[in-house]
């Protein structure tokens, strides 16, 4: 049962990210549109859902999704499940909006120009051009939302959804045992500290070219112990004053 | 259109741009034939670089219109009035304007190479093998051969601009922008990337060349344009402008340079 719970979390965190990821672009390209409606959508979109409670979104959209499962072709998902994702993937795109944007910002107006000026069009531009460069400044913030939204994601123990935290608590309710909730503790602990190595990982990957300060596996472990949030590269340490928990919800 | 105007690569006519209080270019007209190599020169501010961005509509313009190969660019005919074109067309547009930035605008995540053949692969659809064989002998004319897989961050300026240039070339334009290509580099190696634009205008390209280096405009240029605040004041041969210009502003601006 224990790894169901576990894996619930993880699939639910990847998927709301992928979800947060996806509206993120769409809302920050709105953004930078000429077209004034769709900036003023995505301006309302950020608005709401950054300025609302992350609990008082999942309630709500937990219950404005009729029926007990939602299915897609062969692949059915519990409504709570659903909403779950749903919820915490269009609230994580309020924040994805912005660090994609300035992750677009960053990149010299020059790339653009010059990739209009062969007779590329704005997509091919973006999508060939401007993001691969962008990725590299918005990875890292990323990194550290996920880490975020694995915690966050035991939020929706609220509308039902078995994963690590109502798991526990579950445990807590029909024994009066406090312990769950040091193992449950521990459990988050050790995938944000997986993350963080797979995201150092990457960011290494990405900044190959700009830094000469390689380090292996297990010297990233360490500094994941050992330094904890104070290497801004190595992500969000899962205890750091850096989280954005208490702002959000 | 009459005959005489027939063939002309750009026909530019009462061009005017506004940066919002102020008017950048105040009715700047300029007909290019084919096979000439214009050289544009003026003090900073007299709006030569905008004119050059107008010409592939990186600017809007205000008034007068710009036609290259006889169409018009930026702007189309609807119910009587011109209104700005699509970006579809305005792309497809600009696929025959090469454009040399003073800054190159190299693409950094990608390989000398692979920039000279991203938009022929992308836009023109040409195959990548073909692509790549074409890209190698441009690299090889402005002499990079031997640098083709590397990325821009690890060339010179000067490497980095004839990398630019082959770039541009690779879309077989009909026009060559060069918007002061040199300005960004070291004096050393201004020298490498003002030879292969020598090369290319005694070869026949068809260029606009915005310049302060009066060398260049002497040894390459067919024609050489004076501007001043928003309007050309003065063209002519380079033997004309560099041994007797007529307008002041002209005689006072080649003192100072030359």
């Amino acid at each position: 049962m224990f790894v169901h719970a576990l894996w619930a979390t993880v699939y639910i965190s990847i998927v709301a990210q992928v979800l947060g990821i996806i509206l993120g672009l769409i809302a920050a390209l709105m953004r930078m549109s000429n077209f004034r409606p769709l900036r003023f959508l995505s301006g309302a979109y950020v608005l709401v859902f950054r300025g609302t409670p992350v609990l008082v979104q999942i309630m709500f959209i937990w219950l404005i999704i009729p029926g007990r499962t939602v299915g897609f072709g062969a692949f059915t998902l519990k409504q709570e499940v659903f909403a779950g994702i749903l919820a915490l993937g269009v609230n994580e795109g309020a924040y994805m909006r912005e660090i994609i944007r300035a992750g677009i910002d960053s990149i010299d107006k020059g790339q653009m120009e010059a990739g209009k000026s062969l007779g590329m069009r704005y997509g091919a531009i973006m999508r060939r051009i401007v993001l691969p460069q962008a990725a590299r400044v918005i990875v890292p913030p990323l990194g550290n939302e996920f880490n975020n939204m694995m915690k966050t994601s035991s939020l929706v123990y609220i509308i039902g959804v078995y994963e690590l935290f109502s798991d526990a608590e579950q445990v807590f309710s029909s024994s009066g045992n406090v312990a769950p909730f040091i193992a449950v503790a521990f459990w988050y602990l050790v995938l944000t500290s997986i993350w963080s190595i797979v995201q150092a990982s990457i960011e290494r990957r990405l900044a190959v070219s700009e830094h000469g300060d390689e380090l292996s596996l297990r010297e990233r472990a360490v500094a994941v112990w050992t330094e904890g949030g104070g290497v801004s590269r190595l992500g969000d340490w899962p205890f750091g004053a850096g989280g954005r928990w208490r702002g959000r919800s | 259109m009459t005959s005489s105007l027939e063939g002309l690569v750009l026909r530019a006519t009462e061009v005017h741009k506004h940066f919002g209080r102020l008017h950048i270019l105040k009715g700047v007209s300029l007909d290019v034939r084919p096979r000439e190599t214009v050289c544009i020169i003026g003090t900073s501010g007299s709006g030569k670089t905008t004119f050059l961005r107008c010409i592939n509509h990186l600017e809007k313009i205000d008034g007068g219109s710009i036609e290259v190969n006889g169409h018009p660019i930026g702007y189309r005919m609807k119910n009587g009035r011109l209104v700005e074109d699509s970006e579809r067309n305005i792309s497809r547009q600009r696929t025959e304007i090469g454009f040399v930035f003073q800054r190159f605008n190299l693409f950094p995540h990608k390989t000398a190479l692979e920039n000279v053949t991203e938009a022929p692969i992308q836009v023109r659809g040409v195959s990548k093998q073909e692509a790549i064989s074409d890209a190698e002998k441009l690299l090889a004319r402005v002499g990079l051969a031997d640098k083709k897989d590397t990325y821009p961050g690890k060339l010179s300026g000067g490497q980095q601009q004839r990398v630019a240039i082959a770039r541009a070339l690779a879309m077989k334009p009909a026009l060559m922008l060069f918007d002061e290509p040199t300005s960004a580099l070291d004096p050393e190696v201004t020298g490498e990337v003002l030879d292969v634009m020598e090369e290319l205008a005694h070869e026949g390209t068809t260029m606009i060349v915005v310049t302060h280096e009066m060398g260049f405009a002497k040894r390459a240029a067919d024609r050489v344009v004076m501007m001043d605040e928003g309007v050309i004041i003065e063209e002519g041969s380079p033997e004309h402008f560099f041994e007797s210009p007529t307008h002041e502003r002209t005689k006072a601006f080649l003192s100072k340079i030359l």
